[in-house]
């Protein structure tokens, strides 16, 4: 009973994930601008700040460092559309025709977030063919590099369901979106993605260096090939161990919003 | 008969208990009939719905839909109702062959089935020749239709329709109505609510009147336009006329005549309709009299509550149900 329960339940989520397949289908232009951004970044900082950034690292180019940072910023910022699209959801009404719906109460959150995991796939491989063409190398081998790409996957899963739980609670797709650039954005960018955090102030220092960015585009630059150098100001467990710091706060994440987002789910009725 | 939906005693209150948007309603449907529940914005109308579709639970009360308790064991209601909301709750991105594929799915049709069934539904409704193009580019009729389709998936023993032609043109409207009709004869339960009298007189059997949360009066349509006297003739003439045009009305209508001086208004209930219309022109006409304004009322859903409450069907701002009406498109 239990069984065919959860396959159903599984199978409920694949079909809210092919809705949003589908809506890239139909309307391919969301597609085509979210790869655009990310790879106008990776453009743009390979070449404005390419030059007169220093890795201090002899025979490493700026973009080695650069590609693993961008990749967790951009990963980080698809949860602005999860939240959005579920915000619409909801403003339209189609949350409370799904929750009329006999089927299991997790499918349309835990479709959501598959979805949006696979909606990275393209962006990531956009980005790092665009990555390759500006000089982006990574030295790893193939297993590492493919690990790497799971592992920022992986973050992108875990991340939308804090969009999610955004586009829940909030009654305008509109106010989603700013939520989650004020919520994102400084965490991006407090964080050893573009600079070394050994310019910021003390206090910054630290903050960076627990963040879960930094761990993030510190892990990855070790799964493709780095020594990772920035964002080293002690000895501290996050800048040791990135790899294991990152699955402790993914885990953490998805343990703390998974549950909350079903319940708000749940719960939700588009107006109070 | 047996009942098909049973409320009874519903309470639900908003914001600790200030707005109370049902204070203790009580309804049922029989099985196989339409139940219209008549009232403004406000009155607890989707509150209801929303109860019975068991997307939120009240405060207390119970309720029983086929049946099964609304409160205790939801995902068993939700297998044998449909639900279509006062906007199309469906995904405009998406075109309506896939919306219908979807919903098909969701409810655990095969891929074949879906499709069978999504091709069924397109041409009942009219659609066939817009299942390729997104919802966005629909009308707003078309889109309630696509949304009413969804909802009729699965041949759902009872269907709830909260106000299917809100915002529809007299056009849209008319089809709707036309479409809803049909469901009937198949023999769907039904329990719609609108804010117009016309509509619950078009295809109610039964019609409550809600208000504040309570369910204030119950009948057939003909039995509400009794007690509200139904179509009513008014004319307004200048003050020097006033008398002789008052005898003349009271000639052709069926009960007691009112007279607003200041207004120079006269009106009183007819049952002949524009026989009566014609014979009070003619008798003016004879009489010399050129009245300012002469015409048939029928009765609004301000008539009926003015009858019942002697308030008019004011709408109340704060209640949960007016930002409803204001959110989507």
């Amino acid at each position: 009973m239990s069984n065919t329960k959860s396959a159903s339940a599984i199978s409920d989520a694949l079909i809210i994930t092919k809705r949003q397949m589908l809506q890239l289908f139909r309307v391919p232009e969301v597609l085509i601008f979210s790869t655009i951004q990310p790879v106008m970044f990776v453009v743009l900082f390979r070449f404005v700040f390419g030059g007169s950034i220093s890795t201090g690292i002899p025979g490493v180019d700026y973009v080695q460092l650069l590609m693993p940072g961008i990749f967790v910023q951009t990963v980080a910022f698809t949860l602005a559309g999860t939240a959005v699209g579920l915000a619409e959801d909801m403003q339209k009404g189609l949350i409370d025709r799904f929750r009329s719906l006999p089927i299991s109460r997790s499918a349309v959150v835990f479709g959501r977030a598959l979805g949006d995991g696979l909606l990275n796939v393209v962006v990531l491989t956009v980005m790092g063919i665009t990555g390759f063409i500006v000089g982006w190398r990574p030295t790893s081998g193939a297993l590492n590099i493919f690990f790497g790409f799971l592992f920022l996957l992986l973050f992108g899963f875990a991340m939308a369901w804090i969009g999610i739980l955004i586009g829940l609670s909030v009654r305008e797709a509109r106010v989603a979106s700013s939520v989650v650039f004020i919520a994102v954005f400084p965490l991006t960018f407090l964080s050893n993605a573009f600079a070394p955090t050994t310019g910021m102030p003390k206090i910054l220092q630290y903050f960076a260096e627990w963040n879960p960015v930094s761990t993030m585009v510190a892990g990855c630059r070790e799964l493709f090939g780095l020594e990772n150098l920035f964002g080293v100001t002690a000895n501290s467990l996050p800048s040791q161990h990135p790899l294991q710091m990152s699955l402790l706060y993914m885990f953490l994440i998805m343990a703390i919003f998974i549950p909350l987002s079903v319940r708000k789910y749940v719960r939700a009725s588009s107006k109070k | 008969m047996m009942k098909s939906v049973i409320a009874e005693n519903l309470v639900k209150t908003y914001d600790n208990g200030r707005v109370r948007a049902l204070d203790g309603l009580s309804l049922d449907v029989s099985e196989g009939t339409v139940l219209g529940v008549l009232g403004p914005n406000g009155a607890g109308k989707t509150t209801t719905v929303r109860v019975l579709s068991t997307l939120i639970t009240p405060d207390s009360g119970s309720a029983q839909v086929a049946g099964i308790d609304v409160i205790k064991h939801p995902e068993k209601v939700r297998e044998v109702i449909g639900l279509s909301g006062q906007y199309a709750a469906v995904d405009e991105t998406l075109t309506g062959w896939d919306n219908l594929i979807m919903f098909g799915r969701l409810y655990h049709l095969s891929a074949a089935q879906a499709k069978i069934r999504a091709t069924e539904l397109l041409n009942q409704f009219n659609l066939t020749d817009a299942a390729k193009r997104p919802i966005k580019t629909y009308s707003g009729g078309m889109r309630r239709r696509l949304d009413l389709a969804a909802s009729l998936i699965v041949h759902p023993k009872i269907l709830f329709l909260d106000e299917p032609t809100t915002g529809l043109d007299p056009r849209g409207r008319k089809e709707m109505w036309g479409v809803i009709k049909g469901l009937v004869e198949e023999g769907t339960t039904l329990l719609l609510t609108t804010q117009y009298l016309e509509e619950a007189d078009q295809l109610a059997d039964e019609i409550v009147v809600v208000d504040h949360g309570k369910v204030i009066a119950r009948g057939t349509a003909d039995s509400l336009k009794r007690d509200i006297g139904g179509e009513r003739l008014e004319i307004v003439v200048e003050l020097t006329d006033l008398a002789k045009s008052q005898e003349i009305v009271a000639k052709v209508a069926s009960g007691k005549v009112n007279v607003e001086e200041d207004l120079g208004r006269i009106s009183a209930p007819v049952s002949t309709g524009s026989r009566a219309l014609i014979d009070a022109a003619r008798q003016l006409d004879e009489s010399s009299i050129h009245p300012l304004d002469i015409g048939l009322k029928r009765p609004s859903l301000d008539d009926v509550f003015i009858a019942l409450t002697g308030h008019a069907a004011e709408e109340e701002k704060s209640e949960p149900e007016v930002k409803a009406g204001k959110r989507g498109r």
